[in-house]
């Protein structure tokens, strides 16, 4: 028993830190119909943010979340600007390959040695970890900080979509951009800030998985991404807390396959359990056609 | 997948497809050295360079070798079989190598070890320990050669010396499921630990992007291992070490030669205090040829050389040798001088080569204490 509750704590952690990537491949597809692969490598540069704030800045943690932060919206409002903007009327698979080479550049260009350079870089702990057991199951806290944040950052996420202003026409453009466009709403700065408040979770999330798992490179982005993404279609692309609830079973489901299988099947089975559920419920298990979707 | 294909497609226009590249037989023979200048393994790398440069430099003062000045071409694989590959092809082919010293992990020199043997170029591999180097389905490569000691080796002595020195009675092993080295070495230590009376817990495997390792470290931990082997390299078993500590595991951490690196300290800090590794020397040994070997690179280089930078420098000697004794850099007369090496006075030991092309040679033992590498014994074959 103990045994489980503890292997549920690591799925746990694990989930979280997917569910904030996960979170910005669902609503960039809620907006814009568009499979941001780039948004791994959007991932990856705040760990890095992460990296060089903590170590050669010495910032204290909320300013390295906060740099994090502004570095990732800036690179991603940027990346749509220059790379998706111009494609947006052009046939869906012109975007998908463009996201890819997108992605791949992110990756190449920051592995000059001009930039981020090649290597393993391992991670400063910004604060000492401290363990603590409680009836038998071990707790750190930094499982603390991840969920602390992850949990602040969607309480933040869903105030935005769906008290502001903005939020409303995120919704509404999500539901129909032509329409939203003719009643008035600029469009194309809400496909921006969608785009920016993805960023902004992926960067939070690369600090965080940069604290969990103290070793960052250029291409660190590729698996979490891929992981998230599969998490964002498990729970029905397009929907906020589907993308959450995907992450958390993809998490769980990782860990417990290590914990009463073995490690070498994980990956396949985690993907098996995409496949049966796009198969019972092809819209992943919170999306339906025509929901709302940010 | 597909990008590595596409790369591969891409490399093999490049390096087969110029008709007729072959420079014209000058004043110089050319060796090439492949290894890992960037990437996950660069420490590797860079001090393998190092070495290599040095061996060439004395050669080259006194001389040259056979007539004929040395001329090193060194390339990066990136620690990525694909690229080693490619640097194997561009080597051969572009430069006209006569022969090869390299690559420096297992998993690179592999396919490094059948494109040099398709061309009939002797090649010699400073530090890769899988079997698979120099046989392959039981046949032997006749023109690869290695200057370190084999994984089967390295994990009976890891497993001799749980079992006899730290008198484990259980054991716990996790390895990369898609490396040669890790999975080499985690086979041999297992089997030789259980036949030595000692009981395997768990052999639990990850995948190489893996970073968390927290499922498999609660699994391992319910069967309260003495020992904990990692048979991997150090980036990886840094990350592993601190979360084995979080994870509140006990039980010592042992592991193979893959851990020699000064950056494994600073990714794992106090969570590898107190383990052991097997390596190939150690810098605090007090034989003369350790001595000026560590001098010599202090000097040049400002640090101490590890490991690998030791083997490289044994290796490449090794190969300037065996063009010396066979007066000669035509490739078949460089493959029967290696080959027939006897007592070949080395930093790292003596070599005799075996029928596989595998020295046969003795492994020390490392305890990382207050964070530096501290010579504990040697263990002979």
């Amino acid at each position: 028993m103990e045994y489980f509750a503890q292997q549920v704590i690591n799925g746990l952690q694990l989930g979280f830190v997917y569910a904030l990537i996960a979170l910005g491949y669902t609503m960039v597809y809620g907006i814009v119909r568009l499979i941001n692969f780039a948004h791994g490598d959007v991932f990856m540069v705040g760990a890095f943010i992460g990296l060089y704030t903590i170590e050669r800045l010495q910032f204290p943690l909320p300013v390295v979340f906060l740099s994090a932060i502004i570095g990732c919206t800036i690179l991603a409002v940027l990346i749509e600007q220059l790379a998706y903007r111009p494609l947006r009327h052009a046939p869906k698979i012109a975007s998908l390959i463009t996201a890819i080479g997108v992605s791949l550049f992110l990756e190449y260009f920051t592995s000059l040695r001009q930039v981020f350079g090649p290597n393993f870089y391992s991670f400063p702990r910004p604060f000492t970890v401290v363990g603590w057991e409680v009836r038998g199951i071990q707790v750190t806290n930094i499982q603390l900080v991840i969920l602390a944040v992850t949990l602040v950052c969607l309480l933040m996420l869903q105030f935005i979509v769906y008290r502001t202003k903005m939020g409303r026409a995120m919704r509404a453009v999500s539901y129909d951009y032509v329409t939203a466009g003719l009643m008035g709403v600029n469009v194309n700065m809400v496909i921006s800030f969608t785009f920016g408040v993805g960023a902004a979770l992926a960067g939070v999330g690369g600090v965080l998985y940069g604290i969990a798992y103290p070793q960052v490179n250029t291409f660190m982005g590729f698996m979490p991404g891929l992981k998230a993404f599969t998490a964002a279609v498990l729970g029905g692309i397009g929907n906020i807390p589907g993308a959450v609830l995907g992450a958390l079973i993809m998490g769980q489901s990782e860990t417990m396959v290590s914990a009463y299988l073995s490690s070498t099947y994980r990956d396949g089975i985690a993907f098996v359990i995409l496949i049966l559920v796009l198969l019972w419920k092809p819209t992943g298990i919170l999306g339906t056609r025509r929901s709302e979707k940010v | 997948m597909k990008r590595t294909l596409l790369l591969l497609a891409l490399a093999v226009l490049l390096a087969g497809g110029g008709p007729g590249c072959k420079p014209p037989a000058g004043k110089e023979i050319k060796i090439g050295l492949i290894t890992p200048l960037s990437g996950d393994v660069k420490t590797f790398g860079e001090s393998v360079k190092n070495a290599f440069e040095i061996a060439v430099e004395e050669a080259n003062a006194k001389g040259g070798v056979a007539g004929k000045m040395i001329t090193p071409v060194i390339v990066d694989d990136r620690n990525d079989p694909t690229e080693a590959s490619n640097a194997a092809n561009l080597l051969i082919n572009q430069h006209g190598v006569k022969a090869i010293v390299g690559s420096v992990t297992s998993k690179t020199t592999i396919p490094v070890s059948d494109i040099a043997q398709r061309y009939r170029i002797p090649t010699i591999t400073p530090t890769a320990t899988n079997p698979k180097v120099t046989v392959a389905d039981g046949k032997r490569k006749d023109y690869v050669f290695r200057a370190c000691y084999t994984d089967s080796f390295q994990g009976t002595v890891m497993a001799k010396f749980a079992r006899e020195k730290l008198s484990a009675q259980t054991a716990a092993v996790l390895y990369d499921a898609s490396n040669d080295y890790s999975k080499g070495i985690a086979e041999v230590f297992r089997d030789a630990f259980a036949v030595r009376g000692g009981k395997v817990t768990a052999y639990e495997s990850y995948g190489k992007d893996d970073v968390d390792f927290s499922a498999v470290i609660t699994k391992v931990k319910v069967s309260k291992p003495d020992v904990l082997f990692l048979p991997d390299y150090y980036n990886k078993v840094g990350l592993i070490a601190k979360q084995v500590k979080e994870k509140g595991m006990e039980g010592r951490l042992i592991g193979p030669d893959g851990w020699d690196s000064p950056e494994l300290v600073k990714v794992a800090g106090e969570a590898i205090e107190g383990g052991y590794f097997s390596n190939h020397y150690s810098p605090e040994d007090t034989r003369p040829e350790v001595v000026n070997w560590v001098n010599k690179y202090r000097e040049k280089f400002g640090q101490t050389p590890d490991a690998l930078g030791t083997l490289t420098y044994d290796a490449t000697k090794m190969m300037l040798e065996a063009i010396r004794m066979g007066n000669s850099d035509d490739p078949g007369k460089i493959r029967d001088a290696l080959g027939s090496l006897k007592g070949f006075e080395g930093v790292t030991g003596k070599f005799t080569m075996d029928a596989n092309g595998d020295p046969i040679k003795s492994a020390v033992i490392i305890q990382i204490r207050d964070g530096k590498q501290r010579f504990l014994q040697v263990v002979n074959p």
